[in-house]
């Protein structure tokens, strides 16, 4: 049949376009970022000195901050959202679910722009005022709550990050759930099984690699996000053990300088944090994808 | 057919407007550049096009990106606040003429509600402050600068904008200009290593931080600070006296460096001279090529003689200071030897 042939055809080149299209990406990145590369050597990415004005560029303490604001983001919003997908697909009734998942969704419909200064004016004086002080008081001797609190800082930003995520994971999760046969609960019910029962052993233990799946989604979606993050985080290149003090994230720094950049070396430095950028999420992506199929086969 | 139909003719009439809209489609100049100032800049250019001239399209992608593009020839004239360097000057086949358009004021607005009176700041204490070195509002320093002032014993919390911008240019040239410490350790430019302190992304970010934390002294344009009621400090000029920011004490602060502006106005008037100059302002600059083919060089020349006339006229309304009529009358000479083949 010709017309099989032809559609075949045109699933191959959708296919192969996404393929094609991340390799340019790669090796764009990686003309644009290689000026930069060879000035600073290895030493791009273990530096932590970013100083434009004498050309001197190590992005170390922009990885930090990249990496510790997602994975807080995912620890405060993985158990909201998969406690909320359950709530919606094995508690609640149909209707109240509706409403309730709807309203999840409209988060996400919220710009980025509208929750960074949510977080400046909001957010952030009220972890100055409130949660930061009770931190410092009562677990001071754990480094992560050390330092004056600011309000602005990486705390803030894992907690805009999450709430960012929340309606993506959330989503992701009810799908998880309800893709679980019905006759996997009742399986569960007809064993003698408690409604708790049922849902950890029938619902959660089968949905555990499509929420692996969607934990590694919303994880990328926390890696890139920039406007929000950067009106939050303090925006100082510097690796402090304390959750309170300011960071800095690649993706802010990239869209904070770039526009004003002009000196040949100061761009490409700028491209090579894009670069940088798109290889911590490919390895992580990547060491997420292996850790889950080890886990299955095991 | 019919659903077809239905579909197809508005469609068709939508490309028929478009097609006769660009068939009449008269001159049109692009540009592109500074952000700070194109809140004037949209205001001059439609009443430019309302008063008979030429329609201009300007995209406010920052100085940086203005630099870029005119080098790149993709549009007619670019903007930036701070002049370009001789490297990127020597990378254009025609040369590049600077035109000052409006002066900006960077200003230092703080969080201290126990202060009742305008906090008084010296070049030094300034300098202080922003490295870090100044912990705390009491400090003997600052208090010998504001006798009688209630000042707390808060923490300093410096705020710095965190993206490349005009401002930070014009603030770092400033402190560098001053402080012979900062210049080696910091160094003036749109993005500098602050030694302290925390970055707010834009004017909106630096202000938030600024209005939420108690103790915090940040800067912002003068445009900004003015919209938003903030209280902002006296500066000590190069004459010595505590001047506040204002349109007049701007425009005093060009004048007073008036001898100073070599003929391609590439330079800082921070720390200018005169007893009412207020010492943290600048140029922001369109950037235009030396000659052109008319009629676009024409109508770029009608447009700078205008924005020199009768947009000068509009801009304290907007918070922006204008340029002393000496200068004007300079700017206006430069503009007349644009060359248009």
């Amino acid at each position: 049949m010709k017309a099989d042939r032809i559609f075949l055809q045109v699933l191959r080149i959708a296919a192969g376009l996404s393929l094609v299209l991340l390799a340019a990406f790669f090796i764009q990145m990686f003309w644009a970022s290689l000026p930069a590369l060879r000035a600073s050597g290895l030493k791009f990415f273990s530096g932590t000195d970013w100083d434009p004005n004498q050309e001197v560029f190590g992005a170390g303490a922009f990885i930090y901050g990249t990496i510790v604001s997602s994975v807080l983001a995912l620890l405060i919003a993985v158990p909201i959202s998969v406690a909320t997908a359950l709530c919606l697909t094995e508690v609640f009734p149909a209707r109240v679910a509706g409403v309730i998942s709807f309203l999840v969704e409209m988060l996400a419909a919220i710009p980025s722009v509208v929750f960074g200064l949510w977080g400046v004016f909001v957010l952030s004086p009220l972890l100055r005022s409130t949660v930061q002080p009770f931190l410092a008081e009562k677990f001071s001797w754990i480094p992560l709550f050390s330092g004056p609190p600011l309000g602005i800082g990486m705390m803030s930003a894992g907690v805009i990050l999450a709430i960012m995520i929340t309606p993506t994971l959330t989503a992701l999760a009810r799908e998880v759930f309800l893709s679980i046969p019905t006759l996997q609960r009742e399986a569960a019910l007809a064993l003698g099984a408690t409604r708790w029962e049922t849902i950890w052993i029938a619902v959660v233990q089968n949905a555990k690699s499509g929420l692996w799946g969607a934990i590694i989604l919303g994880w990328g979606r926390a890696l890139g996000e920039t406007m929000a993050v950067t009106m939050v985080i303090g925006n100082r290149p510097q690796i402090s053990a304390s959750l309170f003090a300011p960071a800095q994230t690649l993706s802010a720094v990239l869209a904070n300088e770039y526009a004003e950049a002009t000196s040949d070396l100061h761009i490409s430095a700028l491209a090579a944090l894009g670069f940088t950028l798109l290889l911590v999420s490919t390895v992580i992506h990547l060491g997420a994808k292996f850790w889950i199929r080890r886990g299955r086969e095991a | 057919m019919k659903r077809f139909s239905l579909l197809v003719v508005p469609f068709l009439l939508l490309l028929s407007v478009l097609a006769s809209e660009s068939s009449h489609a008269a001159l049109q100049l692009q540009g592109a550049g500074a952000t700070f100032p194109y809140p004037l800049y949209s205001k001059w250019f439609s009443e430019f096009q309302k008063k008979g001239g030429v329609e201009v399209n300007y995209q406010s992608i920052g100085s940086g990106g203005g630099i870029n593009q005119l080098l790149k020839g993709t549009v007619d004239f670019g903007a930036s606040d701070a002049p370009m360097t001789d490297q990127e000057l020597a990378k254009s086949a025609t040369p590049i003429v600077h035109v000052p358009t409006v002066l900006g004021a960077v200003v230092l607005a703080y969080h201290l509600p126990e202060l009742k009176t305008a906090l008084k700041l010296s070049p030094e204490v300034l300098s202080d402050l922003f490295m870090g070195k100044i912990q705390k509002w009491n400090d003997p320093k600052i208090a010998t600068l504001n006798p009688g002032a209630a000042l707390p014993a808060t923490a300093v919390l410096p705020v710095y904008r965190a993206d490349g911008s005009g401002t930070t240019a014009i603030f770092t040239d400033y402190l560098a200009k001053v402080s012979p410490e900062f210049k080696t350790a910091v160094g003036a430019g749109k993005s500098v290593k602050w030694p302290a302190g925390l970055g707010g992304k834009g004017n909106e970010g630096v202000t938030g931080v600024i209005k939420q934390t108690p103790g915090a002294i940040g800067y912002v344009e003068l445009v900004y600070a003015e919209s938003n009621k903030m209280p902002v400090a006296q500066i000590k000029n190069a004459a010595g006296q505590f001047v506040s920011p204002s349109i007049e004490s701007v425009t005093a602060a060009a004048q007073g460096a008036l001898k100073s502006i070599p003929s391609d106005y590439r330079v800082s008037i921070t720390n200018a001279d005169g007893k009412k100059s207020y010492p943290i302002s600048g140029f922001t600059y369109l950037l235009v090529l030396k000659s052109g083919k008319a009629p676009k060089q024409q109508a770029i020349k009608d447009l700078l003689k205008w924005a020199l006339g009768d947009g000068q006229k509009m801009a304290p309304a907007l918070s922006y200071a204008p340029l002393p009529k000496e200068l004007v009358t300079k700017v206006q000479a430069t503009v007349q030897e644009l060359q248009v083949e």
